[in-house]
């Protein structure tokens, strides 16, 4: 393998379930089984109320771009054959964020207020993680 | 009018910042602490409080017992050490009058110092490592780039705009022999320097920067006896939003509208009354974001702002006047606290060529993280 290995997820006891769902191709996300809150990163406790019993209930996976750059001077090795890439911040329909990545698309495609739904790519052997790409009908997300 | 103030500062020091190699983060810390001291006409068994602002090389987790040790001091009242990033300077200036006004110490030492440049911190220590942005690949250009995008798209700002804070940074580091960078550069070279994530090219960027910086502060009535007469602190504010860049509020603003309302009405001031600005400038944003949420101008503004001169020497309210951390130097998190002490050295008349004629009130906003802390002081010549 000649490329730099890129950094694969590293669980933690509380993350756990978040990344056992993406491996299955499922974004879960905690919501408040008090106030009904939906929040990420997970979080003992509901960052809304401060209840401590959460659930984690599958996200839609579609949300908008909220704002993104396209990286063209790599970071490390291990991005370098990636470059141009798109950094974004998506914003769930559920209302949290997550920083991704936009793939699927030309970097010069993206922009702000776009509908994007959520994808998963294999970035090492059995290593997903969950990527967004240009919604592929608008109107369908609207049903 | 004889203004009431919450401490003042008795002395500062700095070592030059660029390369230096060689040289520990504390070495730095250290040759910077002396020089504060002996500005101040004080010495290491004066200190009684201390707080150390930690270095990213040499990472510890008591930084104030491990300068003790290093610098050979006893402060024997209270140590502490900021985790606020660049935002920390300011913050320990406000912490430091705070334990002085409340009795709690009566001469306090702040120092910070890194060999960011030569001693190459570990990647772990920055922004966009954790499990949920690592596999995306992100680093601090493009995160500030995240906030300079949404500005752009909202407001209209364009990367002339962003140029025009870099081009007025190194103007002003051209002004001053101890900073790194010291080649005027145009509007023109920033915007043919290296693409590094849109819109920012290389020089919309910081430096990586090897020297310290130290601030000793004290009453005011204790100040007026020492060495040189005091700057007084008038005001200071906090206020803490994001650790993570997609936890942040919004994307055009900061908490810097929080600490800057709470400093300006302690300090019972108004922008207006602002003759020039120390603002954290890691990214050409920066500046732009942070003086419309400081008052300075309108939201949204801050591009039309930085333009025609206006904050260069010589300009309505000239920012940055040793050159920032674009370019006089950002040695890790001491970056923070040279803009207060630029702010000090300021009010105090002792800029030489960057002087800025007749300053007697100067703000130094202290930025953290991805615009995730803010804190902000106001100093003043003393009128006593």
């Amino acid at each position: 393998m000649t490329e730099a290995a890129r950094p694969t997820p590293a669980p933690d006891p509380e993350t756990e379930p978040y990344w056992e769902g993406v491996q299955r191709r499922e974004l879960l996300i905690p919501r408040c089984k008090g106030c009904g809150t939906r929040w990420f990163p997970p979080s003992a406790s509901c960052p809304a109320c401060s209840a401590f019993d959460y659930e984690w209930a599958p996200a839609s996976g579609k949300g908008e771009i909220v704002t993104y750059t396209v990286i063209h001077r790599a970071p490390g090795p291990a991005f370098a054959e990636r470059t141009p890439y798109v950094l974004a911040i998506i914003q769930l329909a559920e209302g949290p964020r997550m920083l991704t990545n936009v793939v699927e698309c030309s970097p010069s495609d993206v922009s702000i207020g776009m509908p994007v739904e959520v994808t998963f790519e294999e970035i090492a052997p059995d290593a997903l993680v969950p990527q967004f790409r240009p919604l592929a009908s608008p109107q369908a997300g609207k049903e | 009018m004889k203004r009431s103030s919450k401490g003042a500062i008795a002395g500062v020091g700095w070592t030059p910042v660029g390369a230096y190699p060689g040289r520990s983060a504390y070495a730095f810390m250290a040759e910077a602490a002396a020089s504060a001291l002996a500005d101040a006409g004080l010495t290491n068994d004066d200190v009684d409080g201390l707080i150390v602002i930690p270095s990213l090389v040499q990472p510890s987790i008591m930084a104030a017992a491990t300068f003790i040790d290093y610098f050979g001091i006893r402060p024997q009242r209270f140590s502490s050490q900021p985790g606020l990033g660049g935002a920390s300077g300011c913050a320990a200036i406000r912490q430091a009058a705070s334990m002085i006004a409340s009795g709690q110490a009566s001469i306090v030492l702040i120092v910070a110092g890194d060999a960011a440049l030569s001693g190459r911190p570990p990647r772990s220590v920055y922004a966009g490592g954790d499990q949920f942005e690592a596999p995306y690949g992100p680093f601090a250009p493009a995160l500030y780039a995240l906030y300079a995008q949404r500005h752009m798209h909202d407001f209209g700002t364009t990367p002339e705009q962003l140029a025009e804070v870099s081009v007025a940074c190194r103007s002003h580091a051209s002004l001053n022999p101890d900073a790194q960078m010291r080649d005027p550069i145009t509007i023109d070279d920033v915007l043919s320097s290296p693409m590094a994530a849109e819109p920012f090219r290389r020089l919309h960027c910081c430096l990586i920067s090897d020297g310290g910086c130290a601030v000793v502060l004290t009453s005011a009535e204790r100040a007026r006896d020492l060495r040189r007469p005091p700057v007084l602190l008038l005001g200071s504010g906090e206020c803490h939003t994001h650790e993570k860049v997609w936890r942040a509020p919004d994307f055009t603003s900061s908490g810097a509208v929080e600490s800057g309302r709470r400093a300006f009405a302690e300090a019972g001031l108004t922008p207006a009354d602002i003759d020039v600005a120390e603002i954290y400038d890691c990214f050409s944003i920066t500046p732009i974001i942070l003086l419309e949420d400081l008052g300075f101008c309108a939201k949204g503004e801050g591009g039309p702002f930085v333009e025609g001169g206006r904050i260069r020497l010589g300009g309505e309210l000239p920012v940055n006047t040793h050159g920032g951390l674009l370019s006089h130097g950002q040695p890790g998190m001491a970056g923070g606290l040279f803009h207060a002490i630029e702010a000090i050295v300021q009010v105090r008349g002792d800029a030489g060529p960057r002087q800025v004629e007749g300053a007697e009130v100067a703000l130094a906003q202290g930025n953290g993280g991805i615009f995730g802390t803010q804190s902000t002081v106001i100093v003043g010549r003393d009128r006593a």
